[in-house]
């Protein structure tokens, strides 16, 4: 399958007055034509900066694209100019951020706001633009749009805004849709709503999606795969039920022991990840990882780990994985969950190249 | 709408009938009358004098008087300018102060905004360094002192403008700019910080991630946003403009309110203190009155909280 989106070693640092922060450190990922992609990871392990990187939406100075490339359908999205880019925004890339109380112009009708990207991009008039405005937020669900596109944010509620943050993003059938934690600042009901929309929506359309959040279960709901991030770098990827079922790097371990389950019963404890992220402004040698877990080799404080490939689809950046490596359990809570999976190697191999 | 402007309507007219009475009160605490200064009475012709207007009244009944008068619309008679009814003579006056209160406060608001967007546009750059150095030099320092420097450097070192007088369009330029500095000062500081936080807002994010172009966001989404908090200012900054004349129209010798206002209070002119305060109560309570109405014209979310939709 052709990828849509290929991103090679890239790399974002931020200018502070500290010092050069590495926000984001060699990352690689691909996205193929109407998949889902979840990032994952805590908050301030690139995430965010990776995915406004990849729109160029990150402010210049202090932040910068370091190196890397961004390949969306061959064209490097590094290398285009602003004014390019501007066409691309909002029609072929698109992205709803993750607090809608604060993501519309509070002075504009919610209508114009829809209407902006269709009379950029699509050249429509302000008739026309109307109209598909009206049938945009009544795609989303939004009641009585005819009488709501003349009114302003603060006359919406928190699900509903972030309804029309959608319809927005959705306004010219993106062929990308960033959502970052587009659900976090919803209460749980809401946020169930949200998140079948979106699958709805994504039918629809055919857009591929690229979902950040930190919250799992979220992941498991509409991810295909799942790439997990860790100190500005992606520690592990690979399908959902790889991720879930078969999770191989010791964070990962963290993040799935720490989520309750329906199995998990009054005699389980979740486990916390003890410590905190590495700081970006001198990040560690080794595995960033290293000095929070319970499995780290000598060798983590001193080598980079490699990529292992355990599947086609199931890459672990872990010198656990290493053949020389010592025998290892995960944790109780990984284990009680493991399942084989039918398209893992013998054994993982090292993989080199970049994907 | 109309519901919250007659609301606002009884306040307004609450408010200055307290003023008022405050300011008759504390004029009345003022040391001697208005004819402390003529030495050629007998004390015996000035006790007739003040018998004659009600001035050895009990302050009650003085109180009561000037209170009914006022209902009327009657502000008094001067007691210094041969009995002329005070009303008439802020009528007199009104013209050159307004004339240079509406400018200054316009030009100043033109060139602060502008100041302030160059700032932010280009934060920690020279432009904007130099925009902030003009704030606080602007906010720190008494307008009449730039009034002065203005007199000495551009009309008598280099005699662009006329030093004084009010004859034409050249006698206003250098009071303008002397009353206009501390509006532009504090614009100009307001509008850089509230542009830059605007700018940095989500909002703005989400309109570039729209594709919209650099421009179109700055004239479209950011400027309406960072021009609300300046619209509050533009009251106080009325303000300023108003007690700052009482010394530039002095320095200037311009005929205005200002500088009668300050002539009066010398010679213990009770009839046209009141009245300029009142005169000057008045303009305010109707430019604040002015900027919240113009608030919710600018900011819907204001709009509909102050009264039914």
């Amino acid at each position: 399958m052709k990828k849509l989106l290929d991103v090679q070693n890239l790399h974002v640092s931020f200018d502070t007055h500290a010092g050069e922060v590495k926000a984001v450190r060699g990352v690689n990922f691909h996205l193929d034509k109407g998949e889902t992609l979840a990032i994952v990871g805590e908050s301030g392990s690139g995430k965010s900066v990776t995915t406004k990187a990849l729109m160029r939406l990150i402010p210049n100075p202090p932040g910068r694209i370091k190196e890397g490339k961004m390949l969306f359908e061959g064209r490097d999205l590094v290398k285009i100019s602003e004014k390019e880019m501007e066409k691309l925004r909002g029609k072929d890339i698109s992205m709803i951020f993750q607090d809608p109380m604060t993501s519309l112009n509070p002075t504009m009708t919610v209508g114009k706001q829809v209407m902006e990207p269709l009379i950029k991009h699509q050249k429509m008039n302000k008739e026309a633009a109307r109209k598909r405005a009206v049938e945009l937020l009544a795609l989303v669900g939004l009641p009585n749009p005819e009488a709501r596109i003349k009114q302003y944010p603060h006359q919406f509620s928190g699900g509903q805004r972030q309804r029309v943050v959608i319809a927005i993003a959705l306004a010219c059938n993106p062929k990308i849709l960033i959502a970052d934690e587009p659900t976090t600042a919803l209460d749980v009901t809401i946020q169930a709503q949200i998140l079948e929309l979106m699958k709805e929506l994504q039918k629809k359309i055919e857009t591929s999606i690229i979902f950040i959040t930190h919250d799992l279960g979220v992941v498991a709901n509409v991810a295909d795969r799942v790439a997990v991030m860790y100190g500005g770098q992606i520690v592990e990827t690979g399908t959902v039920d790889e991720i879930f079922y078969d999770p191989r790097h010791p964070y990962t371990w963290g993040l799935l022991s720490s989520m309750p389950s329906l199995d998990t019963d009054e005699e389980t404890e979740l486990q916390a990840i003890p410590g905190t992220p590495p700081d970006l402004l001198n990040p560690p040698k080794g595995d960033a990882f290293a000095l929070r877990s319970n499995y780290a080799l000598k060798i983590d404080l001193e080598q980079e780990p490699p990529v292992y490939q355990v599947s086609p689809t199931h890459f672990v950046k872990s010198w656990l994985l290493h053949p020389d490596a010592p025998a290892f359990e995960p944790p109780v809570n990984v284990q009680q969950n493991l399942r084989p999976m039918p398209n893992n190697f013998d054994k993982p191999a090292l993989f080199e190249e970049v994907r | 709408m109309a519901n919250f402007i007659l609301k606002r309507l009884v306040y307004m007219f609450i408010t200055l009938l307290i003023i008022a009475t405050i300011t008759f009160f504390l004029m009345k605490l003022l040391p001697g009358s208005p004819l402390t200064n003529q030495e050629k009475l007998s004390p015996a012709q000035q006790q007739l004098i003040l018998d004659k207007y009600g001035l050895n009244d009990p302050l009650p009944v003085q109180y009561v008087n000037y209170m009914t008068n006022l209902f009327k619309g009657d502000l008094g008679l001067s007691f210094q300018y041969d009995n002329r009814p005070v009303t008439k003579m802020i009528g007199e006056r009104i013209g050159p102060s307004a004339y240079l209160g509406f400018q200054a406060v316009l030009f100043g608001t033109i060139v602060g905004i502008v100041l302030g967007i160059l700032a932010a546009l280009k934060q920690n750059s020279v432009m904007d360094y130099a925009a902030t150095t003009i704030a606080v030099l602007g906010i720190s320092i008494p307008s009449f002192v730039f009034a002065g420097l203005l007199q000495y450097y551009l009309a008598v070192k280099y005699p662009i403008f006329p030093v004084a007088a009010w004859e034409g369009f050249e006698y206003t330029v250098l009071p303008t700019i002397a009353l206009s500095v501390f509006v532009i000062a504090t614009v100009a500081r307001y509008m850089r910080s509230e542009l830059l936080e605007v700018l940095s807002s989500d909002y703005i994010m989400l309109a570039r991630a729209k594709g919209v172009s650099s421009a179109a966001i700055m004239v479209k989404h950011a400027l309406r946003n960072a021009l609300i908090p300046i619209i509050t200012l533009l009251g106080p900054l009325a303000v300023n403009i108003m007690t700052g004349s009482l010394v530039i129209e002095r320095i200037f010798g311009i005929p205005g309110i200002g500088e009668q206002f300050v002539r009066s209070i010398m010679t213990n002119d009770f009839t046209v203190i009141m009245g300029i305060t009142l005169f000057y109560s008045v303009l305010f309570i109707f430019i604040v009155f002015i900027v919240d109405i113009l608030y919710g014209v600018i900011d819907p979310r204001i709009r509909l909280s102050g009264g039914k939709k």
